[in-house]
């Protein structure tokens, strides 16, 4: 048991290494005291020393803690997209003006921002069901108060309480959902969850109620319809940096757990039955396995109601963004759109949903993490955020508008950006998975998304800009934060074979 | 057939040379302002050259459409490899480009038009250097759309279009170019969604064997999309005169039909037109609407020809009620501009008459139809653009007695209005018999109705004529001076080779006459 613990501690390193960078982070902050801004550089540096351990993790398929937490290929993945992320936020963040309002505090920003990487990089490895829990509300609370940071902001304030209020609605209702799970099936992990699904459950009726919960509180987390009604106001109300963060990071930790949850615990696929199937003498076992669940799955049509979903956040959000006049709050529609499309791909049951989704949430982030970049350029020199304030941006500063551009339409699905590559999987998986309605749902949900999506652009290239308007300057390290934003949308665009062989590749979890 | 230039192959030349164009384009300053437009020029003339030798190295006798070993100047290579996993199979989408006769003399349009939109673009002072780029990037997806034999490249340079065109019209157009742009983008745009569905679901349903390896592996490739040996089995597009079949046909036809565009689909074109500066209404009128009937021919037509057989009455009976309503409406135009937006629906409707016909005449026809009629309107546009430089209008009522005051001009219009009338000498009279003849035989009623648009185009062309070049001139118009030579060197050759097709139409149909008579017995054979 030592040495398994020691196994264990070691393959910890990179959440160990986030804790350690936190405690940095606090003790720079009160050793700093008035340049508490560099705090910045202690969290990238240490976030950069993280990423070297995630490297190393590459290939590891392991369960550590005794089925607490996994470190397989799908955990290694979405780590390295969340690391990502946090790199870039610290970097926005040193940029934004907004968060000038209370830089007095800001050390304790970073290190909040810490925290919710650390609560995320739990979520994505998380077996147990309580531990999920636990993640999910360590990552809840480090939002609640970044949310509301700037709280001499009037907005800010009412959106961490909305935010709160949510939050707790809907962390009641996953705890609710995992400890009904754990009283029908005595499990504790999702492992013990999948033996007793496979071996038959005697209360459908609980399972049901259990599993609508706990997609409830997953819903929550990556926004989807009809649990997304905190998103809009707490985008627009949070610090930009904040809005991107919940925006891209915390909705792709949600997207890691909930694919983990239903892929291990309740997912009979083709690909389950094919691995099995490759080892000879276990083919019996295997069609066993499979008429087994086979009925689980006719009992309780859990894919359906995620289909549903889909379907309905697609259509809704989609609708809902077009009578937005604030950025902030239409870029909060499209990403919570954008949940719907991505959604899809866990309803269709196969690997190549997975992998679709996979795909779309990397290219998501950048896509999605360069347009609320731009936003805060713009509210940096402009210090608005009304989509009518953008008119004529595009000849106040074509970089900023022609990058905004390409964000845009990127997120519309256009060629050759990394978003068409994005929806042409997620679209081509659901297709070949024969759910050819809900592909049809979205089709016209990417029609009408594009209407607001042009809207901005419109604004900035075809209309001329106001009399006093004068350009608009931005200092080279946002041009060069800038830059690397649109490398990967315009890169994988056309040459995606990196991305792609990339997902395939971390679809692998432990235990399946 | 191949032709390398520094060992890249010529259709890559020609596809990207614009894009080279358009880097340079970026790079010189703002104020340098003829170096931008030479640039341009620069660019597509020697696109243009090297469309020429492309025509002149050209195998009139190879097949193509659906034999990868008949088509020329092959170039393919792969893009995107992705090795299979246990769950899905290869993954294999490549750069593969080739023409033959359906594409050869779309790919010489192209390049006329483009080349000939520089020159009338001379005079655009407004942001001159996005102008050349988005143009020039522009002239690139178009041209790209005729040489790909990949759907998903395909795709990708039909898609690329767009957002060019919608600049264009939105940041040059007239007043109301707003609105002209956003539902220019929305109606191709929904084009290209339904579009892709069905690349996907034909994706997924072909998948054909590695002759080296022997593993399955599904692919974009248009040539093994037509194989319908290739299809797998229990997949969603598999076997013949299936229900969604026919919803993948209908899909694939909207997308098309709405750049045509064909009754129902046309109401974005007059406003886009209207709208657009004229150089962008040539490209228009002159490339883009050539591109429907084209993804038809090329896509939709041998890869789903049972569908096709099944549909064909409804693709004569729109054309039909293009061809009348197009020149009905034409007839109540006040605009100039409207007046060719609303003629083109109808000549475009000839186009769709001939080709759903499926008979070796009518194809025949329909595809010099769409060359001539790019010429043709081209020259229309021109003109218009001509009148509105000097006098910045375009009522139909603003003219009168111009043949008076700029000789070379009406000479030059006469040529291409009485070709778009359809006079016998002039090239548009040739593919317009081809079609009707071709359409004749298949649907007889259809045809006949039809023709009577013929009557209802004389009517609107000549009355055009009446009121704009016949009549007295008013006082304003005295002054107005006939044309320059920039100007003159758009029109010569469009003119030279309306009057030389028209007199003799022999070369530009044996270009084609192999590959369509090839396609047209695939279509018709790939049923029985």
């Amino acid at each position: 048991m030592a040495e398994n613990m020691n196994e264990s501690i070691f393959r910890l390193l990179p959440e160990i290494f986030l804790t350690v960078t936190l405690v940095a982070a606090i003790v720079a902050d009160l050793l700093l005291k008035k340049q508490n801004r560099h705090v910045a550089w202690v969290v990238l540096s240490g976030l950069a020393l993280t990423a070297v351990l995630v490297w190393r993790q590459a290939g590891w398929n392991v369960s550590i803690f005794s089925d607490m937490l996994a470190v397989d290929p799908f955990a290694v993945f979405f780590k390295m997209l969340l690391l990502a992320a946090g790199v870039f936020i610290v970097l926005f963040s040193m940029k934004c003006r907004e968060l000038g309002h209370n830089s007095m505090r800001i050390g304790e920003y970073y290190m909040l921002v810490t925290g919710m990487i650390f609560g995320m990089f739990l979520m994505v490895g998380a077996t147990n069901l309580l531990l999920m829990y636990l993640a999910f509300e360590l990552t809840s609370i480090c939002a609640y108060v970044l949310a509301g940071f700037t709280r001499s902001l009037r907005k800010s304030a009412e959106a961490s309480m909305k935010y709160i209020v949510f939050g707790a609605v809907s962390s009641g209702f996953l705890i609710y959902g995992i400890s009904l799970l754990t009283g029908i099936t005595g499990a504790v992990d999702i492992y013990g969850v999948r033996d007793v699904m496979q071996s038959g459950v005697g209360q459908p009726a609980a399972l049901y109620v259990a599993l609508t919960m706990i997609i409830a509180g997953f819903s929550y987390k990556i926004t989807v319809m009809p649990f997304h009604f905190w998103a809009p106001d707490v985008y627009h109300g949070a610090p930009v940096t904040i809005t991107t963060f919940l925006a891209t990071a915390s909705k792709i930790a949600g997207f890691a757990m909930m694919i983990r949850f239903f892929r291990v615990s309740f997912m009979d696929t083709n690909g389950m039955i094919q691995i099995t199937s490759s080892v000879t003498e276990s083919m019996q076992l295997a069609g066993q396995d499979m008429a087994v669940m086979e009925g689980g799955s006719g009992l309780i049509p859990w894919n359906a109601i995620l289909a549903l979903l889909a379907a309905l956040t697609m259509l809704g959000a989609n609708l809902m963004a077009l009578w937005q006049e604030n950025i902030k709050r239409l870029l909060a529609y499209s990403s919570v759109a954008h949940a719907g499309f991505i959604l899809m791909g866990l309803a269709l049951l196969t690997e190549e949903g997975i992998s679709a989704m996979l795909i779309y949430l990397a290219i998501y982030l950048f896509m999605n993490m360069g347009a609320f970049f731009v936003v805060m350029l713009v509210t940096n020199s402009l210090g608005t955020e009304q989509i009518s304030d953008y008119k004529g941006l595009g000849h106040r500063s074509p970089l900023i508008g022609v990058s905004m551009a390409i964000f845009l339409v990127a997120l519309a699905g256009f060629p050759p950006t990394a978003g068409f590559i994005a929806k042409v999987y997620i679209f081509g998986a659901t297709i070949s998975a024969g759910w050819i309605w809900l592909v049809g749902v979205a089709g016209l949900s990417t029609v009408i998304s594009l209407f607001y999506y042009i809207r901005v652009i419109r604004n900035m290239f075809l209309v001329e800009p106001p009399e006093y308007a004068e350009p608009l300057d931005v200092d080279r390290e946002s041009i060069i934060i800038l830059f690397l934003l649109l490398m990967p949308v315009l890169v994988w665009g056309v040459y995606f074979t990196p991305i792609i062989t990339w997902a395939k590749d971390a679809v692998t979890m432990f235990g399946v | 057939m191949e032709f390398q230039i520094l060992g890249i192959g010529i259709l890559t030349w020609i596809v990207f040379l614009p894009i080279l164009g358009m880097l340079i384009v970026l790079i010189v300053p703002d104020e340098k302002r003829d170096a931008i437009r030479w640039t341009a020029a620069a660019a597509t003339g020697l696109q243009l050259l090297l469309s020429i030798l492309l025509i002149a190295l050209f195998d009139r006798s190879a097949l193509g459409i659906n034999d990868a070993a008949s088509f020329q100047f092959i170039e393919q290579l792969s893009w995107i490899v992705v090795e299979a996993v246990p769950w899905v199979g290869r993954i294999e989408i490549t750069y593969f480009l080739g023409i033959d006769g359906l594409s050869v003399l779309m790919v010489l349009l192209t390049a006329l038009i483009s080349f000939i939109g520089v020159v009338s673009s001379w005079k655009i002072e407004k942001m001159v250097k996005g102008y050349f780029a988005l143009y020039l990037l522009l002239v690139t997806g178009m041209m790209g759309v005729f040489v790909a034999l990949d759907f998903f490249l395909f795709f990708i340079f039909w898609e690329v279009m767009l957002l060019p065109m919608y600049f264009l019209i939105g940041i040059w157009g007239g007043p109301r170019r707003e609105y002209a742009a956003i539902k220019f983008f929305i109606y191709t745009f929904f084009g290209g969604v339904l579009m892709l569905l069905v690349m996907l679901a034909l994706y997924f349903s072909v998948s054909y064997t590695d002759p080296a390896t022997g593993e399955q592996i599904h692919t974009f490739n248009l040539l093994h999309m037509m194989n319908s040996a290739n299809f797998v089995e229990g997949s969603i597009l598999y076997g013949l005169d299936t229900t969604w079949r026919y919803v993948a046909w209908i899909a694939l036809f909207v997308s098309f039909a709405i750049k045509v565009p064909l009754f129902p689909f046309h109401t974005w074109l007059p406003d886009a037109h209207v709208e657009a500066p004229t150089p962008i209404s040539v490209i228009l009128a002159g490339v883009l609407l050539k591109l429907g009937t084209y993804g038809m021919l090329r896509v939709m037509y041998p890869i789903l020809p049972d569908g096709t057989h099944y549909f064909m009455y409804l693709m004569a009976a729109l054309g039909m009620i293009s061809i009348i309503y197009g020149a009905l409406c034409a007839m109540a135009q006040q605009d100039f501009k409207k007046l060719i937006a609303y003629s083109s629906i109808s000549h475009m409707g000839i186009v769709m008459l001939g080709m759903a016909s499926l008979t070796n005449q009518g194809t025949v026809g329909a595809v010099l139809q769409m060359f001539n009629h790019g010429t043709i309107t081209a020259m229309l546009f021109l003109i218009v653009g001509v009148l509105y430089d000097r006098t910045h209008k375009r009522g139909l009522y603003d003219f009168g007695g111009i043949a008076n005051q700029m000789p070379k001009y009406t000479g030059i219009a006469m040529i291409a209005m009485f070709a778009a009338l359809g006079l016998p000498g002039l090239s548009g009279f040739v593919s317009e018999l081809f079609s009707f003849l071709g359409a004749f035989d298949a649907f007889r009623w259809i045809t006949i109705i039809s023709v009577t648009g013929i009557i209802l185009t004389a009517a609107y062309i000549l009355w055009t004529v009446q009121r704009v070049f016949l009549g007295e001139l008013s006082d304003e118009h005295k002054g107005l001076t006939d044309l320059t030579n920039r100007e003159l060197l758009m029109f010569i050759p469009l003119a030279v080779i309306v009057i030389f097709l028209g007199i003799y139409p022999g070369p530009a149909i044996e270009l084609m006459n192999a590959s369509l008579s090839h396609l047209v017995e695939f279509v018709n054979g790939g049923v029985r």
